[in-house]
């Protein structure tokens, strides 16, 4: 696995109240340790991430429990009701332990 | 196939008395039960990989209502490996995403807050080949619901 790399897509502003709609990506190849090595013939063992959550403020927005059924490069579009300016945190946990994550600001106009 | 009580000459003077329209009455309802077996047989062989059992752990054995639940998806996805899918169930605290066929049933469970803006999300899903996909949805109040959508799978999901 290349780097893996958290993309998100967070409105940089918005009004007190108002629902925005947030994209998230990461890069990752969601090993599902079913699929066997073309070359070897043996099982790639399973490596996925296995949860997504995001919060603002600290508070949860939205969570996901993720199993091997879910697409490489896990893309989640979820909805947040803006409660006032802050930041948003949004964190993957891989099968090993390693936390991806990545942070998005969210200003009121 | 004749039974003492009915012997075969009388079956076939019954039979040839049919008129027209009774054959048609007939054809039309072997059609309706062949469909039926067919999709029951179907119900059956999906539910072995464990469906059952993962509402189970989700409801807790509650029961699961239908409706209210919206489970967007194509009719006909070319390559499994990514499948869009969208859920949406207003006031649900949680939905679980089942796929009836995989390896294995479980999908992905999202969980709403209250700063969630709506109980919906859109993510990208799996499919070993063409199957039921079940969205089940956890209310505020505890209840639950579910829907189900077949997506007809040109190419599996699960690589080699």
């Amino acid at each position: 696995m290349a780097t893996v790399k958290p993309r998100v897509k967070v409105p940089k502003s918005a009004a007190v109240g108002e629902v925005i709609t947030i994209k998230t990506l990461i890069s990752h190849d969601m090993e599902t340790g079913l699929v066997k090595d073309k070359k070897t013939g043996e099982l790639i063992p399973r490596k996925i991430i296995n949860k997504f959550v995001a919060s603002f403020e600290g508070a949860p927005v939205f969570t996901a429990s993720i199993e091997p059924a879910v697409s490489a490069n896990p893309y989640f579009e979820f909805t947040m009701t803006v409660p006032g300016p802050g930041t948003m945190r949004f964190e993957w946990t891989d099968d090993d332990g390693s936390v991806y994550d990545t942070e998005s600001k969210i200003a009121v106009a | 196939m004749s039974s003492p009580e009915y012997p075969r000459e009388e079956l076939r003077r019954d039979f040839m008395q049919l008129t027209r329209r009774d054959l048609g009455a007939l054809c039309a309802s072997v059609v309706a039960a062949t469909a039926l077996a067919g999709r029951a047989g179907l119900a059956l062989a999906e539910e072995d990989n464990g469906t059952a059992a993962a509402i189970q752990a989700f409801t807790g054995g509650a029961e699961v209502g239908e409706g209210g639940v919206t489970l967007g998806a194509p009719e006909i996805a070319e390559n499994g490996s990514t499948v869009p899918i969208e859920v949406s169930a207003d006031g649900a605290a949680a939905i679980m995403i089942l796929a009836s066929a995989n390896p294995n049933p479980g999908v992905a469970t999202f969980e709403f807050s209250a700063l969630s803006g709506s109980s919906s999300a859109a993510t990208r899903i799996r499919l070993a080949k063409t199957q039921d996909v079940i969205a089940i949805a956890r209310m505020g109040d505890g209840s639950f619901s579910m829907a189900k959508r077949q997506i007809k799978v040109t190419i599996g999901g699960c690589g080699g």
